[in-house]
């Protein structure tokens, strides 16, 4: 089942009481590509991640990756499977150690996780592999602060760092660069560039130029709705979309 | 360097411990603290270690009580084998009740804990074994591994401690084990656990059942101890006094919750020629501990030996 489309939607939708969050979307990701959603504030970009990860249970419509449908799944097998997700707001565990934050997600691998007779020694065998994805991250040397007390860019940072753990085959960004000052923004476009080279990436960003520099194909939501798709050449010179941007305050590009 | 600090610590407690029926301590008082003490970590296996708040603990400490007492009195069986066949049954009803309530979260996970646990008690008001407002009275101690005889109070301690040691180090083990990891991971951030691919229902059944044994073996012994399982065990208030017991002493730390009951149950022993004031003293205490710290005695004293050591 390798087809050239990693994850498709099929009329995916979404409704809150009296109010349709997402309506009838189609979405198809490319294998191999970085795949960006945006939209005005309120579009269902978020909504449409849930959906995706199961973390929300779509009202109508079908979810296949790589062909197979995964719109009944739980959120723990999509994972398994290779979806894994990011958060809007940075998702660390803050009372664990950086290396630990990392270890945890490469631990489900070893089949010991429940096993509450072992030593966590027996986890030590992990830590080179930590310290392998916390050296793509640059934070080597934070390995063994608290991760709560990280810069929140640094935070980002060892998010994608357990995120990349999983080995995900299409990882899902909400909003990578959200809150972060202009050097933390270079610094993860770089480091999405450079973990995206051999996998699917899929995000929802509101930075233009980050969109603009990283993603071969834009999806354009609005109320809900597929607006426009295509490369950043065509959306960002389509009427409808700058009407769209123009007319919310939420252009930041 | 701070762990072999540590481990002196233990050692120093440890020796005590054993010395504490010979240097004035009252055996029949220390047997209790350490039942508590065992109770309240096992509960802080759950709150501290899990994020889980059950509201009602007591059922697995009073039932494993319940039958401890019913299997040593009625059916003269030996007190370890009393001892685990309840724990087993802790565990059992902890299956159950842990299947039901970890499906909800926060407050809900409570409150059905609490309905759970109000369904147990009101169970032992009515069946005829437990003797209702009497309560199973004069359980004999008989003899460990049927040889050694438990009746001297001395004696039976030193049996309780080792089971104490035994509850405490299993503890430890499990908070400091893989499945222990996944646990904290799911305390600290649920979603993010759920999408590194854990299914956190199942690691949370397994942590509930695990602490709910724990709590009935803390139940099984004191019932075999003290000669006694009453309704007291199972009511709502145990529950609530285990709450207090872990807050005082410092919840996620895992030597805050023995702190926390040995002084709950030094304040209800040594004050209680005050009668019912205990019950306002012990709620004067609480607020105290949630206005003024918060961390609980031994969750400050880390926290102050740490900063203390950061600016060192």
């Amino acid at each position: 089942m390798t087809g050239e489309f990693i994850l498709e939607t099929r009329d995916l939708t979404k409704e809150f009481k009296g109010f349709t969050a997402v309506d009838r979307v189609n979405l198809k990701v490319r294998r191999g590509s970085i795949h960006a959603l945006i939209g005005p504030n309120g579009a269902g970009k978020t909504t449409v991640f849930n959906l995706l990860t199961k973390f929300l249970a779509p009202t109508s419509g079908g979810i296949l990756y790589k062909g197979q449908d995964i719109t009944a799944e739980a959120p723990g097998h999509v994972a398994q499977k290779g979806i894994i997700r990011s958060f809007q707001i940075s998702a660390v565990f803050p009372n664990l150690t950086v290396l630990e934050n990392v270890r945890v997600a490469l631990q489900r691998k070893l089949g010991t996780s429940f096993h509450f007779w072992q030593s966590e020694k027996t986890l030590d065998q992990l830590n080179s592999r930590a310290m392998e994805l916390l050296e793509q991250v640059d934070l080597t040397q934070f390995a063994a602060l608290t991760a709560g007390e990280l810069p929140y860019g640094r935070k980002r940072a060892l998010e994608i760092a357990t995120t990349l753990a999983m080995d995900p085959e299409l990882m899902l960004l909400d909003e990578p660069t959200q809150g972060m000052g202009h050097e933390d923004v270079g610094r993860v476009v770089e480091l999405i560039r450079k973990v995206a080279a051999n996998r699917t990436v899929l995000m929802v960003e509101h930075n233009m130029s980050v969109v603009a520099n990283l993603s071969s194909t834009i999806t354009v939501l609005q109320r809900g709705a597929v607006l426009a798709e295509g490369p950043y050449e065509t959306v960002s010179k389509d009427p409808r979309v700058l009407e769209a941007y123009v007319g919310s305050e939420d252009a930041h590009g | 360097m701070s762990l072999s600090k540590t481990g002196v610590l233990y050692i120093a407690v440890l020796a005590l411990a054993c010395a504490a029926p010979f240097i004035g301590g009252y055996p029949l008082f220390l047997m209790k603290c350490l039942c508590f003490a065992l109770f309240a970590c096992a509960f802080n296996l759950l709150i501290g270690f899990t994020g889980l708040l059950s509201f009602g603990h007591a059922m697995f400490f009073g039932m494993a009580a319940y039958i401890a007492a019913h299997s040593a009195k009625v059916w003269g069986w030996t007190p370890e084998v009393a001892i685990i066949a309840a724990t087993l049954g802790s565990a059992a009803l902890g299956y159950v009740t842990g299947w039901l309530a970890v499906r909800r979260q926060g407050i809900y996970f409570a409150m059905i804990t609490l309905a759970l646990s109000q369904m147990v008690y009101f169970f032992c008001v009515q069946a005829p074994f437990t003797y209702a407002e009497d309560g199973i009275q004069s359980v004999p101690r008989g003899k460990l591994f049927g040889v050694i005889s438990l009746a001297d109070d001395r004696v039976m301690y030193y049996f309780v401690l080792a089971i104490f040691v035994f509850g405490y180090w299993m503890i430890h083990r499990i908070i400091h084990s893989p499945f222990g990891q996944v646990l904290k991971s799911i305390r600290e951030n649920e979603p993010r656990a759920l999408s590194l691919g854990y299914e956190v229902h199942k690691y949370k059944l397994l942590a509930f059942v695990l602490s709910a044994a724990l709590a009935g073996m803390a139940g099984a012994t004191k019932a075999l101890a003290l000669g006694l399982a009453t309704l007291t065990d199972v009511q709502w208030q145990m529950s609530g006094e285990v709450v207090l017991m872990t807050l005082l002493g410092g919840m996620g730390t895992i030597a805050g919750p023995v702190v926390g009951s040995t002084i709950i149950i030094a304040m209800q022993n040594y004050l209680s020629g005050f009668g019912s004031w205990v019950t306002i003293i012990m709620g004067a205490t609480f607020v105290v501990c949630v206005l003024a710290f918060r961390r609980g005695i031994v969750g400050e004293l880390q926290h102050f030996l740490k900063s203390r050591s950061n600016k060192a």
